[in-house]
């Protein structure tokens, strides 16, 4: 499946280091509510990989296994069967320890981003206590700087999470992840909380760290026309399982399968025809131009 | 902020306030509806004369709003006035017992928060397990078994039996011990089960899933981000639960002939010597509001939300 041609294609992309592969991967749960012995797949064999610089997406509405696979690919959740590989290593081998050290090179962005924040810790105490964690690693940028790197005024480094606004908040969160200077960032729903105008600011702030850095994301949505934008590749998730893959513009201009259709016509405004990066300044500039305020 | 603040704080003083009067109220009307005090005090037999000298004193023969009035102005002068049994000045008597009381209450609250926390934190990271449920039962039996009974036990195991400990009476650390245990295990088994559900809570909220994500260790994000979270109901049940043993330390004072307030308030009802009673219970129902009152402004130190 090839792509468009004028598709910006991220310059680490190039070396293409496996960052994430996943095999097979099931994930078994207890029903809730169920008796004993009443289990379903929430992921039934999955398999995907993400390489270096990528932004890959999985798309598939709520319920359709997004999420587990997230946590069992970042360790958060345990899986049932096949494997997952971080950094060419099977977490399945890992002991607890190993997969803490491993953390730092694959930081998560959670949808809430106020409840990822501790609400008791100010965002400075939470960049001192990530810092306390790994001194080495951390010591490439000041507090000040790091949220620099978000567009975030220093100002905001006394404040606690309620005294922050919903995009400042995913910002910080971002600041958290990119102080550890990760390999690979995975985003689950990151700005479905987020008014409009802001979410253009946090989608623009990850493509822009992935051209600075090189970061690998995996982007999890539900929302096609945030994927259009962003994503290099996309596996479209139903029950569990992958039910279409290829390159973004490949599969949301000719899906393939009858779901990956239903999902692409239940996006309203249908407004999927835009190019990936165009389409994202073009909602970051329309954001501004309205006059909305964009939380920086 | 600083005059929401300072709003909130004169709320919370407000109604520490109203708490108060309302006790105070209620200690008034128990002592007029528990029977006439001087007949109760002087027994059946006594002389008329005697019975009006003795109301005259008291105050007893006024309009009882007036009664009430004097009553107020003089708890809030600090007057307690005298013991009708003891003839000495309740402040007196109360204070005299109150070191005891405080004691044995430190030590008790002391390992209810001490066991209690960990216990209740044990039991919602290990959910479901079998510490869950072994520390469940801890907490169950701490909240069933009755104080006296449990007093009983403990003197005819470890003072008649293995002769370890003293029987009862204060004196040095081996008298504390029995007494402090026996009084720690209501609030401790109130803190354990507060401290499971309210960690249970935090450990499912997200930020405790990001803390693991950011690499975290599990003592750090229990330690600090849950119990830190979870903390606010826990502080309050402690603070509720000193209030109550402050003066509600009865049954076990009484069983180890522990002289602190509450056998100070058995032996005022025992005697009729309802000033004496008032008093203990003045006393008990200020240290309870003043306790309140601090956890409320406590909670603005500990929850930057509040502020």
């Amino acid at each position: 499946m090839g792509r468009d041609a004028d598709t910006t294609v991220a310059p680490a992309a190039a070396s293409r280091e496996r960052i994430v592969g996943v095999t097979d991967l099931t994930v078994v749960h207890q029903r809730r509510g169920g008796g004993r012995g009443e289990r379903f797949a929430a992921v039934a064999g999955v398999s995907l990989h993400l390489d270096a610089g990528e932004v890959v997406s999985v798309v598939g509405e709520s319920g359709s296994g997004k999420t587990t696979l997230a946590m069992a690919l970042t360790a958060l959740g345990a899986h049932t069967s096949g494997t997952v590989e971080l950094l060419g290593r099977d977490l399945a081998r890992l002991s607890q320890k190993q997969i803490r050290a491993l953390r730092p090179e694959v930081q998560v962005i959670f949808q809430d981003p106020h409840g990822s924040l501790d609400p008791r810790q100010s965002v400075k105490a939470g960049f001192k206590e990530l810092r306390g964690l790994q001194p080495e690693r951390t010591r490439w940028v000041d507090d000040a700087g790091l949220l620099a790197q978000v567009r975030l005024s220093p100002d905001l480094l006394d404040r606690y999470p309620h005294q922050l606004s919903g995009g400042q908040a995913q910002r910080v969160c971002i600041a958290r992840a990119l102080l550890m200077r990760p390999r690979v960032l995975v985003a689950d729903e990151p700005t479905s909380g987020l008014d409009v105008s802001v979410q253009a600011e946090v989608l623009r702030l990850l493509l822009e760290l992935r051209e600075r850095t090189g970061v690998a994301i995996l982007f999890i949505s539900h929302d096609l026309s945030v994927v259009r934008r962003i994503s290099d590749r996309v596996y479209v998730m139903r029950h569990g399982r992958v039910v279409e893959e290829g390159d973004t513009a490949a599969v949301l201009d000719d899906p393939q399968e009858p779901y990956t259709r239903q999902l692409i016509a239940a996006v309203p405004g249908r407004s999927l025809g835009l190019r990936p990066r165009n389409g994202l300044d073009e909602l970051a500039r329309g954001a501004r131009s309205s006059g909305t305020e964009v939380a920086l | 902020m600083s005059t929401s603040l300072a709003t909130f704080g004169a709320r919370k003083l407000g109604a520490a306030l109203v708490t108060l009067l309302l006790a105070l109220t209620a200690a008034f009307a128990l002592g007029h509806l528990s029977g006439d005090p001087v007949y109760n005090i002087l027994g059946p037999l006594a002389e008329r004369e005697q019975i009006d000298a003795m109301r005259a004193d008291l105050g007893l023969d006024k309009p009882i709003a007036e009664q009430y009035v004097a009553y107020l102005g003089d708890t809030v002068r600090g007057e307690l006035g005298d013991s009708l049994q003891y003839f000495r000045s309740n402040a007196e008597l109360i204070s005299s017992r109150l070191p005891q009381s405080l004691q044995l209450l430190a030590a008790a609250m002391l390992l209810a928060v001490l066991i209690g926390v960990p216990l209740g934190t044990l039991a919602a990271v290990k959910e479901g397990t079998w510490w869950d449920r072994a520390a469940s039962t801890v907490a169950l039996l701490g909240q069933s078994v009755p104080v006296f009974w449990l007093g009983l036990m403990l003197i005819l195991i470890f003072a008649v039996q293995l002769r370890l400990l003293p029987s009862g009476q204060s004196g040095g650390l081996d008298h504390l011990i029995l007494p402090a245990i026996t009084l720690s295990l209501l609030p401790l088994a109130h803190i354990a089960r507060l401290t499971r559900a309210s960690m249970a809570e935090v450990l499912a909220e997200p930020y405790i899933d990001a803390a693991r994500a950011r690499g975290l260790s599990s003592r750090r994000i229990v330690g600090l981000h849950a119990l830190r979270n979870a903390a606010l109901p826990v502080l309050t049940v402690t603070a509720l639960q000193t209030g109550v043993l402050l003066s509600g330390a009865v049954a076990v004072e009484y069983v180890y002939s522990w002289p602190g307030l509450g056998t100070l308030a058995l032996e005022a009802v025992q005697f009729r010597d309802y000033t004496l009673a008032q008093a203990v219970v003045i006393v008990g129902a200020v240290a309870f509001v003043v306790l309140n009152l601090l956890v409320d402004l406590l909670y603005v130190v500990v929850d930057p939300r509040l502020r």
